[in-house]
């Protein structure tokens, strides 16, 4: 009750705030000198989204119901790690937890930019702040978290059950991390553009914010993905769903950028396309916000369809890319003598082959994903898009794509005159052919572009392994992130390859044998737990060598909201996984189970945590420089 | 000049996304297939699920006054709840059940049928969902209801209930 309205005024104290600063600093850019007053306000205003967020979490765990937000999303049977996570696991309160890493964000550009131009600096917090102006009235005009309910009910709706998982009680902070530091690398591009800073010492400063995202955004990705993996039970980790695709947009284009700005640092050549690809990856996490929140897209992830949060946010996203647009074209001054010479066989070339076959994946995803939305507008036809349509694409693109990832860095900046190892690159090709074409001798199928996927991914294995026992230990944070990628590629192959499973009707006491081994379902067991009325079955798979496993998948009946979820019994090992969910058989004594084998996932997740470390150091080693 | 062009382009286009996302917005998500009946069935090939044999369109069809084709497969849960409502169809003498069997497991399928019991006087199989695509199905299970010309005269998309199954027999009668 108090908290409530503690939450409410207070935020609208911080879009007070936010509207000063922005004054402020219009004001400071004539005068060219910061306004002291600017950093006190801003400290302020995250004080203020701070006190908010913290009376929203409160009315989460005491349950007060009178709060629209408590009442639609929680309940009082809910343990209180998800009554806390429930906060953000919604439509309101994940927006206020937007806001709140992105004022926490301007403070730390605020601490962290102070030996940078002035106007510069005063410019990035105007657009900044542009930005927090339109979340700040996004929340309160049309998905206000602390709408007051009157009389106060006595209990809350609940929580979603498939999203009580501890997975998915961080995937969001996570990912909004990575989005929100793609705002702030908007703003500073924007001020840069203006200030005509686009140099050297800007590539050296914005990379560490590039990092920053990025490494939230793959770990953000990959933590959703695990959700998935295990919440969701259909046994895969990622499923080209539209709101997957959505997150992994600004991703691509963040990669491409982070690269495109190692040659802006080294060579200050590409000056234009750092622009445009940081625009790029600001406008996709928007775009993705908007077809996530406005209900066009439906999936786990649509909390509310609501249209006047569409249109709200559409505008929006209109706005910034025509202000954008029109700052880029009058202020962005590459000139045609700026160029420099550029020779084929160097890294920067090698860079910006990397540039377009990224663009081109994400040309894929981005067509994949928006173009069922325009065909049924304007021809009033439905079509999906799945899994064939994008492994079609990109795949054989992705050989290629290895190959020069192999070779680009071990070329030189400007020229390579003699490309050392020559002779050693060419062997190791040869010796991943022939391991690839043996491992599909052992497999026994014969599909030539795997073949070669499996070739290229092995390239690169190799060549970033060689690369680790290079004398110099410069650059290890690449190597890292490289090695990961070739990883992940051959992980995410050879599990798809190598995979199988049965699905089969089941009843206690009945065994079926797949492959070489024996399942067993002995027993089911019914406990009441906390919120929910748990199932085990108890089951047994016995293989050739007599080992013997027990798995114990489980059924949730959920109370509050009444749902079933089920939860898959995942037995991992370092070379595979085995994977048995069940699901219950209406007015049946039969349940429909489900094995699955699924070789090498653990390594999907650990490459993938390679590649978020390999970002990780490159991001410690920038901030030890300084 | 160039870049005049370019910028006109740019800003055709934008607006263009931005008219059609407006739009998208309006739409309901609720889906209404357009009406597909009265519509006559295309001769097509199959295979037979239990022989194996090619069957064509007009053996399928024949001898019977009303068709059922009902498009289903071991995996699809749905499926599994309609299954009694297709039993209680194989009782009417004057329809003929047609069973398509969609990217489906013959092991899976042959082990749903032991269980639940077979309402089909014939299944075919359709491996690719070509030939689903080609009826225009939409998602499994869906039913086409057909009359001796092989017309189709009712569709019904999701799992048959107990009031389609009123309505079948209402119009088969």
């Amino acid at each position: 009750m108090l908290a409530n309205h503690i939450g409410h005024y207070s935020l609208v104290m911080g879009l007070m705030a936010s509207i000063l600063i922005f004054l402020l600093s219009l004001k400071s850019y004539k005068l060219k000198t910061i306004d002291k007053r600017i950093f006190s306000i801003s400290f302020l205003q995250l004080f203020f989204v701070l006190i908010s967020f913290t009376s929203l979490v409160i009315c989460f765990v005491i349950s007060d119901f009178s709060n629209e937000t408590v009442f639609n999303n929680s309940h009082t049977q809910k343990p209180i790690f998800y009554k806390i996570s429930g906060t953000w696991g919604n439509h309101e309160g994940s927006l206020l937890l937007w806001l709140l890493v992105l004022t926490l964000f301007l403070i730390l550009f605020l601490i962290n930019s102070k030996k940078e131009l002035k106007r510069y600096r005063i410019l990035t917090i105007t657009f900044q702040q542009i930005i927090i102006i339109g979340f700040f009235l996004f929340v309160l005009i049309t998905s206000n978290p602390f709408n007051y309910l009157f009389p106060r009910p006595i209990e809350g709706l609940g929580l979603n059950p498939i999203l009580q998982d501890p997975a998915l009680a961080i995937h969001p902070p996570i990912l909004y991390v990575g989005y929100v530091g793609s705002s702030l690398i908007f703003s500073a591009t924007l001020a840069a553009v203006i200030e005509n800073y686009i140099s050297k010492d800007w590539a050296k400063n914005i990379k560490i914010w590039i990092l920053i995202s990025w490494v939230f955004l793959t770990i953000g990705i990959m933590v959703g993905s695990i959700w998935a993996y295990y919440e969701l039970g259909w046994g895969g980790f990622w499923f080209w769903d539209p709101v997957e695709n959505v997150s992994l947009m600004p991703w691509i284009c963040l990669t491409a950028l982070l690269h495109c700005v190692l040659v802006l640092e080294k060579r200050e050549l590409l000056k234009s396309w750092t622009i445009i690809l940081s625009i790029a990856t600001f406008t996709l996490s928007m775009c993705g916000t908007f077809l996530v929140r406005s209900g066009i897209l439906n999936s786990v992830h649509t909390f509310a369809n609501d249209p006047s949060r569409g249109i709200f946010i559409l505008c929006f996203l209109f706005f910034l890319i025509t202000i954008s647009l029109i700052i880029f074209f009058i202020f962005n001054k590459e000139k045609q003598k700026d160029y420099k010479k550029i020779y084929f066989f160097s890294k920067e070339v090698s860079i910006l082959v990397n540039n377009w076959f990224l663009m081109y994946f994400l040309s894929v995803v981005l067509i994949g994903t928006l173009y069922p939305i325009f065909l049924e507008v304007l021809i009033d036809h439905k079509i999906s898009v799945g899994p064939p349509f994008y492994n079609k694409l990109i795949v054989p693109f992705l050989i290629f794509f290895l190959i020069f990832m192999s070779l680009g860095p071990n070329l030189k900046w400007i020229k390579e005159t003699n490309v050392k190892n020559k002779f050693q690159l060419i062997i190791f090709f040869f010796i991943s052919l022939i391991i690839s074409l043996l491992i599909y001798k052992k497999i026994g199928q014969t599909n030539l572009i795997n073949t070669a996927l499996i070739a290229a991914s092995l390239y690169l294995f190799i060549v970033t392994i060689k690369d680790f026992f290079s004398k110099e230990l410069y650059n290890f944070s690449k190597k890292i992130s490289h090695f990961g990628f070739s990883l992940l590629i051959l992980s995410i192959l050879l599990n798809g390859i190598l995979s199988s499973e049965a699905i089969i009707n089941l009843k206690v006491g009945e065994k079926f044998t797949f492959k070489n081994e024996k399942i067993f379902f002995k027993s089911i067991e019914n406990n009441k737990k906390e919120n929910y009325q748990s199932v085990v079955g108890y089951f047994t798979v016995e293989d050739d060598k007599k080992n013997i496993f027990l798995f114990k998948p489980e059924l949730r009946i959920y109370d509050q909201p009444a749902v079933i979820t089920s939860e898959a019994d995942i037995k991992t090992t370092l070379f595979r996984d085995k994977f048995l969910v069940m699901n219950t058989i209406k007015g049946n004594e039969y349940f429909n189970v489900r094995y699955q084998v699924k070789p090498f996932m653990i390594w999907i997740w650990i490459s993938t945590l390679l590649l978020a470390i390999g970002g990780f150091l490159s991001l410690y080693n920038r901030l030890h420089e300084k | 000049m160039k870049n005049k062009i370019l910028i006109i382009l740019l800003v055709f286009f934008l607006s263009f996304c931005f008219f059609v996302l407006f739009k998208s917005l309006e739409s309901s998500n609720v889906y209404v297939p357009e009406k597909k009946e009265d519509r006559q069935l295309a001769e097509f090939v199959s295979e037979d699920f239990f022989t194996k044999k090619k069957i064509t369109s007009n053996e399928i069809f024949q001898g019977s006054d009303y068709y059922i084709l009902n498009i289903w497969a071991s995996w699809c849960a749905p499926c599994r709840k309609e299954h009694p409502q297709l039993m209680k169809l194989s009782k009417n003498s004057s329809i003929k059940l047609v069973g398509l069997n969609y990217k489906d497991n013959p092991k899976n399928a042959k082990k749903l049928l032991k269980e639940l019991g077979n309402p089909f006087s014939i299944i075919i199989v359709d491996q690719s969902g070509a030939l689903s695509i080609e009826f225009g199905g939409y998602g499994i299970p869906e039913t086409f209801l057909i009359n001796k010309d092989k017309k189709i005269i009712k569709t019904f998309i999701g799992n048959l209930s107990n009031d389609s199954v009123r309505q079948i027999n209402s119009i088969v009668k």
